[in-house]
């Protein structure tokens, strides 16, 4: 089994998930197949973006991370060690390492807590602060370390606004000193003019602490921003990685390509020129994921051995890998297409 | 120039609580004429959805609204209740962000296409299924026979809202509203929903009020722009103007405050805060407590005027800042 990237010191691996797999089985008809074969590694001090659209898999990836949900085959490793058959009791102690910060603010808080009593609670769950006083004077870093004033403490959410509770997520997440932290759409639910703020505060801490984050959005232009590394996902699959400036500039599987042509950005002119590579039907359901290429029955540039065979990630150019027998090149022809259908 | 499909003028909407007045929408006006697309941009409490609410008679309970609207000329104010409904129903169109609030589990998607053409143009049984048939397939669902028996939980998201869009569309409406239709959406579903409306409008007319957040939509669907904050409108022009050179503080932070594509800048420009809440509005502007240009005294204390800037650009501001707009290389 090859990983994700080729050319990596061990040591710097914060997290590694290699062929993982995560099928949910519903009654006695035939299992979802969220995650079906991904391999990939988070590497110390960078940010992985994980992204794709709804059903790719990218959301169970990062709770896999986490064991909150269990693989139904491959690995997960944190800090070198295999994770995936550890206890619950042990998992515990996987949770101070790898912590998550999600989407909905609001749901992750519980409402009649105190925001000082819920970021109490992993300090003592991981027995991080022996006295009362410890505890408060941690609460109170934290809260700074996020952008909030250390009264704040006394707070519940309700009297916050959304950037304010994502914040107080972010300082729970904080908690314990994670080696990696899974953002899971940590913007997706804020005002557009408070996305940039935690956008800006989860980069600044990221350089103060030195974090490792897995940032998984459907939003990318956000991951564009925020990404050493970028891996897109399609039905449970990676379908490419890369660096950003190789996945937004010369996407090279067809996937990549479409959805980047999908996105409308902030600028008339550049829509009045779009030439969209449109997609047409939806994706297939990830019960009975097509044979070969999974993309191909949207794949404008399908050809015929799609069906057949299942491609593999290969290197297109140093760091930057397609699952597409047919990589580039089929980029290039759907881009042809486009320009010529008005 | 056309006679405007829906126009409103100083129109209002307010709540009174115990913890005071809120005005929610605050002397807005705009109008929307055939063929054309308005956007209507804001954050979240701007005031957006209700505006157009109020607009169409559909205020909640215990709103108080005021200002005048006409469709087609026509001023609802002075109709009746039942004048009114039979008005939007039989001109307006509707599609809001989440479809499964929009339809109903327990009948087959066909009946409720048509089930407004039942009420307003007294279409029934064979004619209604084959008018139901014709309609999705012109949203552009795949063999529109068969689905037209079909229930909601038998169609993907995306199928979902062209029902919906198909619904909207049944009695040949002049007027579609589209209330974060395409948010709930993969950007590739997004984008056939957008291409969908686009030539829908082109075939047939109508005019388009599209209420989101999303810049990126608004850039490639509008002709018009309403950018609003805490009730009221900051900024109003072309799309161009808007993009092209914004006057207004606001609307150029919220330009800049997403990532550009292929620039992956250290900061981003953020604005300091959130958006207000309606019944604690600051005094002056609006946006004054979070405004980076933060002019004076008369900013904090007095509402600065909707003044137009250039023909058919107006800006709620007495201190325009001097960045403008995205910054193209010449060509």
């Amino acid at each position: 089994m090859t990983t994700e990237h080729g050319a990596v010191k061990t040591g710097d691996v914060v997290a590694r998930v290699e062929d993982l797999h995560v099928h949910f089985s519903v009654s006695r008809s035939a299992p979802v197949r969220a995650v079906d074969g991904v391999s990939l590694e988070v590497r110390r001090g960078e940010t992985l973006g994980l992204v794709g659209e709804s059903g790719s898999g990218k959301s169970t990836t990062g709770l896999a991370l986490l064991r909150l949900v269990d693989a139904t085959g491959g690995r997960v490793e944190v800090g070198g060690q295999d994770v995936t058959d550890w206890s619950r009791r042990r998992v515990r102690s996987l949770r101070r390492r790898v912590s998550m910060v999600f989407q909905d603010p609001a749901a992750s808080l519980d409402p009649r807590l105190t925001v000082g009593a819920s970021i109490t609670e992993p300090l003592i769950v991981h027995d991080l602060a022996a006295s009362r006083d410890a505890r408060r004077s941690r609460v109170a870093e934290l809260l700074e370390m996020v952008g909030l004033r250390a009264d704040m403490a006394d707070r519940r959410p309700h009297e916050m606004s959304g950037g304010q509770k994502q914040r107080v997520g972010i300082a729970r997440a904080l908690a314990g000193e994670p080696d990696l932290i899974v953002l899971d759409e940590p913007i997706a639910s804020l005002d557009l003019s408070v996305q940039a703020q935690i956008m800006n505060l989860l980069r600044g801490l990221q350089e103060q602490l030195g974090l490792t984050y897995l940032f998984i959005s459907h939003d990318l232009a956000a991951v564009e921003h925020m990404s050493d590394r970028v891996a897109v996902m399609y039905l449970g699959r990676i379908v490419e990685t890369g660096t950003p400036e190789q996945i937004y500039r010369n996407p090279a599987h067809p996937y990549t390509a479409a959805l980047l042509s999908a996105v409308p950005t902030a600028d008339p002119e550049a829509e009045r020129r779009r030439r969209r590579i449109t997609l047409h039907g939806d994706v297939p359901s990830p019960v009975n994921p097509p044979s070969g290429c999974r993309f191909r029955t949207r794949c404008p540039a399908a050809r015929d051995n799609c069906a057949t065979t299942d491609p593999e990630l290969y290197e297109v150019e140093p760091g930057h890998r397609a699952a597409c027998l047919y990589a580039v090149e089929a980029v290039e022809e759907m881009r042809a297409g486009a320009a010529t259908t008005p | 120039m056309s006679e405007p499909v829906l126009s409103i003028e100083n129109l209002s909407v307010s709540f009174s609580s115990r913890r005071g007045v809120a005005r929610v929408v605050d002397g807005v006006d705009w109008e929307v004429h055939p063929g054309q697309t308005l956007a209507v941009v804001g954050e979240s409490g701007s005031g957006k959805s209700m505006t157009v609410l109020a607009a169409t008679g559909l205020s909640p309970r215990g709103a108080k609204v005021g200002g005048t609207v006409r469709l087609r000329g026509e001023d609802l104010g002075a109709m009746s209740e039942v004048e009114r409904r039979r008005a939007r129903g039989r001109h307006v169109g509707f599609v809001y962000q989440d479809p499964m609030t929009s339809l109903n589990p327990v009948m087959p998607v066909g009946r409720q296409v048509t089930e407004a053409s039942e009420e307003h143009l007294g279409l029934r049984g064979d004619d209604a299924r084959s008018r139901a048939v014709e309609l999705l397939d012109m949203v552009g669902i795949p063999s529109p026979e068969q689905r037209v028996d079909n229930y909601p939980h038998q169609f993907s998201g995306g199928m979902r809202q062209r029902v919906v869009i198909a619904m909207a569309l049944a009695n040949d409406p002049e007027l579609l509203i589209a209330d974060e239709a395409t948010t709930a959406l993969d950007v590739t579903t997004q984008a056939q929903i957008l291409e969908l409306v686009e030539s829908l409008q082109e075939r047939l007319g109508t005019a388009v009020v599209w209420i989101t957040h999303d810049l990126g939509v608004v850039a490639g669907i509008a002709d018009q722009v309403a950018v609003m904050y805490g009730g009221r409108i900051l900024e109003h022009g072309t799309v161009d103007h808007i993009f092209g050179s914004p006057g207004h503080p606001y609307t150029q932070a919220l330009l800049a405050a997403r990532p550009q594509p292929g620039v992956r800048a250290d900061r981003l420009a953020t604005i300091p805060g959130a958006p207000p809440v309606p019944h604690q509005l600051p005094p002056g502007c609006a946006f004054y407590p979070r405004c980076p240009v933060r002019g004076d005294e008369r900013c904090r204390t007095e509402e600065p005027p909707l003044t137009e800037i250039a023909p058919g650009h107006r800006v709620r501001t007495f201190y325009r800042a001097p960045h403008s707009g995205i910054e193209r290389p010449a060509s």
